[in-house]
């Protein structure tokens, strides 16, 4: 008797149990390979680590370095001019293309099928791509010479000054459909009465769009900023494919600095630093949009 | 993606339409330009590309490249062509998305019809793994696949796959299932139905949309990685996009673009095959990553 009991207390425990015990390797790998590690990284950032992790340490030290470090200035620089331009070109394509389409557009579905189909490539095909297409020896400038256009020059994957500009060309080229698309879902998330009114009352289509219509469209654009801004920060091979970095530095962004200096360079110390400034952007911008979109969940 | 026909009620006139319509087209042959550049390529001989035809249809259609990129080309050491880092992406790629899968539908689950105290704060945890820069894991990741003796194979690359894909996996089930009607969780649980019994009967059967969206979305996001490809395997586990990027880098000898153009479809094959014959559901796991409901 006392025996069934126990046995009955004891399965109880379990079934009360079972739910946070199925739940718990993801969370124990959560905390370990995710906030574990994270926190790893940022303790080597203050080590004397070098070839090999060591913990020796240094204070500030790789910091002060590492913002003494011509590259590392490059890169920022790199992904501040990289990352506006990407966001703010993509948005503004993304956003005109999908106000035409939400013009009861004939083959809709069809444009865009052409239109989102970059976002199911690797970076790595994409960079394959636009790296031969924009090569002055046989893409684009040999074929506009070899159409009879002898004086075309378009260099610019060449040209240190011009050649970050072929990466917001080709990244614009891999997500502008997909910011289209999360512009269409919130155009078509948008009460038609309104629109209705102001029409009566003889708004033109321009005034409709930039009076009623684009102001609704704010949580498009905050989902669009911060998906953009996060791929931005951490765009890696897209770079390694299209220009190595290259030519010389000219296209280094943080995330190919931190390979470089950790893995070949053998400074694991300044690479743990630049990583772990590159998690506080990433957070500075993920964090609160998580935290507004958990809470409104509640 | 809202999919219902626009319902807009803007009317715009003829002229307005015409550009309207040009402009549309204009677009679709820009996001088709490079595809087009890959595919003429790949079949024609390389001294028309270096002639500046590379726009031109082939003169002389040839399958050699797709040849020499599957079996042939030098990758690295070897000359084995494409065809064994294939084999490594699959390998890799089916166990991760798998197993990722069917943790995110029990997450998914338990945090959304068995809550408890604190899973908003455990989901939180979780949600925010998924959108760390990679660069911060990279160095004690190396560190633990040594120490566990999966460096440089293809099973410790399943291992940090899977890792990795909790987070969103996670994410689609337990957004879905919250859609899903507690009452007849509840009604089960009241008639005795225990907790994997629940699962298996009333929450899989119902599951099969967001299955699909999880699978495509772990699927694409696995096969195109490159980071981790790059950083945790040998010559002999490399995945697909880190053999291609090592082909079209290789600085011995002639560039055989037609080569590379061939290996860069045939990495992007299996994931564009995939959008063409599931794409709405590719389109709805990327909108539920950034916009959610």
């Amino acid at each position: 008797m006392s025996n069934t009991v126990r046995s009955q207390t004891g399965n109880d425990w379990l079934r009360d149990a079972l739910p946070r015990i199925v739940l718990s390797p993801s969370l124990v790998i959560v905390l370990v390979f995710v906030y574990g590690f994270i926190f790893f990284t940022f303790y080597l950032s203050f080590t004397d680590s070098r070839i090999l992790p060591s913990f020796g340490l240094v204070g500030w030290q790789n910091y002060s370095r590492l913002f003494s470090i011509r590259a590392w200035g490059i890169a920022v620089d790199n992904l501040l001019i990289f990352g506006s331009l990407y966001i703010v070109i993509s948005c503004v394509i993304g956003l005109a293309l999908a106000i035409f389409l939400d013009q009861k557009i004939r083959a809709e579905g069809f444009i865009r099928t052409i239109y989102l189909y970059p976002m199911a490539l690797s970076f790595i095909v994409t960079g394959t791509a636009w790296k031969w297409f924009l090569d002055p020896g046989i893409g684009l400038q040999a074929v506009v010479r070899s159409w009879g256009w002898e004086s075309f020059t378009f260099e610019w994957i060449k040209d240190s000054d011009m050649a970050i500009y072929t990466i917001v060309i080709a990244a614009v080229w891999q997500t502008s459909g997909f910011v289209m698309a999360m512009f269409l879902a919130g155009l078509r998330g948008i009460d038609n009465e309104v629109l209705k009114a102001a029409q009566i009352d003889g708004a033109s289509n321009w005034a409709l769009y930039r009076r009623i219509v684009i102001p609704q469209l704010r949580p498009a654009f905050m989902s669009a900023f911060v998906v953009l801004a996060h791929m931005a920060i951490k765009s890696y091979d897209l770079v390694i494919a299209l220009t190595g970095g290259g030519p010389g530095t000219a296209t280094e962004l943080p995330a190919t600095f931190m390979y470089s200096y950790t893995f070949t360079r053998n400074q694991m110390g300044i690479g743990a630093a630049s990583a772990t400034i590159m998690l506080m952007s990433i957070a500075a911008i993920m964090v609160p949009y998580i935290w507004s979109e958990l809470r409104e969940k509640k | 993606m809202a999919t219902n026909a626009s319902s807009n009620v803007i009317r715009t006139g003829a002229g307005a339409r015409f550009v309207i319509y040009a402009i549309l087209i204009l677009f679709c042959l820009y996001y088709l330009l490079p595809l087009y550049v890959m595919v003429v390529n790949s079949l024609k001989p390389l001294d028309e590309i270096r002639s500046g035809g590379m726009m031109a249809l082939p003169s002389q259609w040839t399958i050699a490249p797709w040849q020499s990129a599957w079996s042939t080309a030098q990758i690295g050491v070897d000359a084995t062509g494409l065809r064994p880092y294939f084999l490594n992406s699959i390998l890799m790629v089916v166990p991760a998305v798998a197993i990722s899968t069917v943790l995110g539908a029990l997450n998914g689950y338990v945090l959304t019809k068995w809550r408890f105290r604190g899973d908003t704060i455990v989901f939180g945890l979780l949600l925010f793994g998924c959108f760390i820069p990679f660069q911060m894991v990279l160095i004690p990741m190396a560190r633990m696949l040594g120490l566990m003796g999966i460096a440089g194979t293809v099973p410790g690359l399943i291992f940090v796959h899977l890792v990795y894909g909790i987070g969103f996996s996670t994410l689609y089930f337990r957004n879905y299932y919250q859609q899903f009607p507690t009452e007849l969780v509840r009604a089960a649980m009241i008639d005795g139905a225990g907790f994997f019994m629940i699962f298996r009967r009333i929450m899989l059967p119902s599951s099969g949309p967001i299955a699909v969206v999880c699978i495509i979305w772990q699927f694409t996001n696995i096969w195109n990685d490159f980071l981790f490809g790059a950083s945790f395997s040998d010559f002999d586990s490399q995945p697909m996009t880190v053999a291609l990027n090592n082909l079209v880098q290789s600085s011995t000898g002639v560039k055989e673009y037609n080569v590379h153009f061939a290996g860069a479809i045939m990495a992007a094959l299996p994931t564009l095959l995939v959008y063409i014959v599931a794409g709405r559901y590719f389109v709805r796991g990327l909108m539920a990553g950034s916009v959610k409901g």
